[in-house]
């Protein structure tokens, strides 16, 4: 193909469709990729998409964009076989605008997005799978796509693949690849019910919506979580688990694990009746910090998931997705003012990410994967530990309270000793403090 | 040689369910695909021009939505796309429809002659496989359905020589240009569109042709107006009951087997000896 583009964007996800949109904004020509029918088809989140770092691509988006619920509040669940502790907030105020977070289904969302993108002059390519970079000697410049006459050749490549990085790495830009230690696998079901019913079983004006994350017996005591979370007239149920944990537990599957979660007893209430619409999987990149790939090289960016940017603690994913996309865009229309897409001018957006929330974030985790894989009593022992103290303390039987918080303590230092537990919260206060 | 293919934009009758209450379909949520026919049709449109060369064009009629499948048509490579859409044409029936498809290609006609008329051989939403027939004979052209494979195109001579799919056999056939054909699915393979295709066709825009693009075309004629069709109902096939399962295969196949032929016999579905 004879036609140059000024920006080849790989993946039409929050990452690469955040880029597109403000490098079409500022007038560059830009082509983006996609394999799915439409974007939204291929890739999967839980549901929570973020308003403030969504605003800075697109301000005030909820006036038009197809969201399905603000969250109103935020609900954490310590999870044992038939019980479970409950922590939460809630506030008034994000129920209003400007809101903080919306749940989205991606299959609307993404689509939504992807016309902004159009408008803004950006030419979106869908069912179209880039197989490889194209180079000139060392020099990237272009993409090979799978379709006859496949070759497009421009001065920058933004990688915005996704978690299975196939590119990155055949750039050479994560030599080692990935490895199971760093990808969950989550599993997830958009289960129907009538508007009145998610907002009486979930306590909610109309309209509102609610965030409930499980931990502990849900995952089966597996690093990883599960989730709940209101959309419209559906319920976005889903649970993920550390890869390299759950091929140890063999003949066991990421569907019978949610199906698992399912049958829990506060689970169930509030699915009842409820009719399984679609069923979704996808990886997440949880290497961390640690396993970031590199970032650029002459000619190519990498942005989003593909970057490994996501934050497992406290499940940002797509922010990290749309402002690094945003940070790539910017890079880019500095570099195509001076002509040069050298590493060296290209780095800016390493920095930029260094200066953000973004690697501020991921570097303060970084240790919380490896030493949470290691110390599995954080998501078996502790949780448990949790409800069985509270539910010996809130069962009135005549017994003195200080007697029931000596049997408390007994409970849980004969199965834990003192020394552990002193040692287990220096080691999360290290890791997450 | 200019080809020109009618191509309509369908409900994906694979996602299409029944409301049981009111015996109407569900459109809602339901994609719009270019009818898989046709998609044929487009794509032999584009063998004939790739060996014989020439130009395509395709015509669809339909609100403005459906310049969606003209785009399709753009990514297989065809050279333009018309899309017949006014408000005027809304509820047009297969004798409204082909009456005006007929005027759309009347138009092409006088810009530039058209030798052949390819078309799907039904749509998969109304089924009635009338629309093709219909514009032949308005055109008083010859028309050729059902056609599996296209034997032979003499330019020279202005003949095409085609086989037919029938029941359990095929028919070959033979008719002067400009004719009509009706494609079925065996034709052909449809093609992995190229990306400077699929790129010309993300950028396309259609030229629309409205009802006053047609100065002669009788106001009786088309739309609600023109359309003599009413549907009466509406209703789902009904389901099929559990097929018969003949015990005793495993201990005594001699006499399962002779139980089988004997009913297949009784049915006439095969012959007794």
């Amino acid at each position: 193909m004879s036609e140059k583009f000024d920006v080849i964007i790989v993946g039409a996800g929050p990452a690469g469709l955040s880029a597109g949109y403000i490098l079409a904004k500022n007038g560059l020509n830009v082509i983006i990729f996609e394999r799915g029918d439409h974007p939204g088809t291929k890739n999967v989140m839980g549901g929570v998409l973020y308003r403030q770092p969504t605003e800075e691509i697109i301000p005030r988006f909820w006036e038009k964009a197809p969201v399905e619920r603000p969250i109103v509040e935020q609900r954490l669940w310590l999870v044992d076989e038939e019980s479970v502790v409950t922590i939460g907030y809630r506030s008034k105020g994000f129920g209003e605008e400007p809101y903080n977070n919306f749940t989205v289904l991606r299959a609307k969302f993404d689509r939504w997005f992807a016309e902004q993108v159009a408008d803004a002059g950006g030419l979106l390519i869908t069912e179209t799978v880039v197989e490889d970079l194209l180079y000139d000697g060392s020099r990237v410049v272009g993409v090979k796509t799978g379709r006859p006459e496949g070759d497009v050749r421009g001065n920058v490549v933004i990688l915005a693949e996704g978690v299975n990085s196939l590119l990155t790495q055949k750039a050479g830009l994560q030599k080692d690849g990935i490895n199971s230690s760093q990808l969950a696998v989550a599993v997830k079901e958009i289960i129907a019910l009538p508007k009145e019913k998610i907002e009486d079983r979930f306590n909610l004006e109309e309209g509102e919506g609610v965030t409930i994350e499980l931990v502990g017996h849900s995952t089966m005591g597996m690093m990883g979580t599960g989730f709940i979370y209101t959309n419209k007239d559906s319920l976005s149920v889903g649970c993920g688990v550390l890869i390299s944990q759950l091929v140890e537990r063999e003949g066991l599957n990421p569907n019978e694990l949610l199906e698992y979660m399912k049958s829990h007893p506060a689970v169930k209430k509030l699915l009842q009746g409820g009719e399984t619409q679609e069923y979704l999987a996808h990886m997440i990149p949880e290497g961390g910090y640690r396993a970031i790939p590199k970032l650029y090289r002459d000619n190519v960016l990498v942005v989003g998931d593909a970057a490994m940017l996501c934050n497992g603690v406290h499940r940002e994913g797509s922010n990290m997705a749309m402002i690094s996309g945003k940070f790539a865009a910017e890079t880019v229309l500095a570099a195509h003012e001076r002509g040069d897409y050298s590493e060296g001018m290209l780095s800016a957006y390493q920095r930029k990410l260094e200066n953000s929330f973004i690697l501020k974030d991921l570097k303060k985790y970084q240790n919380v994967g490896l030493v949470m894989e290691r110390n599995p009593q954080f998501f078996k022992f502790y949780p448990h530990a949790i409800n069985a103290a509270l539910e010996e303390f809130l069962t009135v039987d005549s017994i003195p309270k200080k007697e029931k918080q000596r049997k408390i303590w007994n409970y849980i230092t004969s199965r834990r000793s003192k020394y552990e537990i002193v040692k287990d919260m220096y080691r999360g206060w290290r890791v997450l403090g | 040689m200019h080809i020109v293919v009618c191509a309509k934009q369908v409900p994906d009758t694979a996602e299409v369910r029944v409301d049981p209450e009111t015996n109407t379909l569900i459109r809602e949520g339901v994609p719009s695909i270019m009818n898989p026919y046709d998609a044929h049709a487009v794509e032999e449109a584009m063998r004939l021009k790739d060996k014989y060369g020439g130009k395509v064009t395709v015509i669809s009629m339909g609100p403005p939505q459906a310049e969606e499948v003209l785009r399709q048509a753009i990514s297989f490579g065809v050279d333009d796309a018309i899309l017949l859409s006014d408000r005027a044409f809304g509820g047009s029936d297969t004798l409204a429809t082909s009456y005006i498809l007929t005027n759309g290609i009347k138009k092409l006609d006088e810009q530039e002659k058209v030798d052949l008329i390819i078309c799907g051989k039904q749509a998969i939403d109304g089924d009635t496989a009338q629309v093709g027939p219909g514009i032949a004979v308005r055109l008083n052209i010859p028309q050729l359905t059902y056609v599996m494979e296209i034997v032979e195109l003499n330019l020279e001579e202005k003949t095409i020589k085609v086989a037919r799919k029938l029941e359990g056999q095929k028919e070959i056939v033979q008719a002067p240009l400009p004719a009509l054909l009706t494609v079925v699915k065996d034709i052909n393979e449809l093609r992995y569109a190229s990306l400077p295709n699929k790129i010309r066709a993300a950028r396309f825009k259609a030229m629309v042709w409205n009802k006053d693009d047609f100065p002669g075309i009788d106001p009786e004629q088309i739309g609600l107006k023109g359309s003599p069709t009413a549907v009466r109902k509406i209703f789902p096939p009904p389901e099929r009951g559990e097929g018969e399962i003949i015990p005793g295969g495993m201990e005594n196949p001699e006499q399962a087997t002779a139980t089988l032929v004997e009913k297949l016999v009784k049915q006439e579905i095969i012959a007794d000896k």
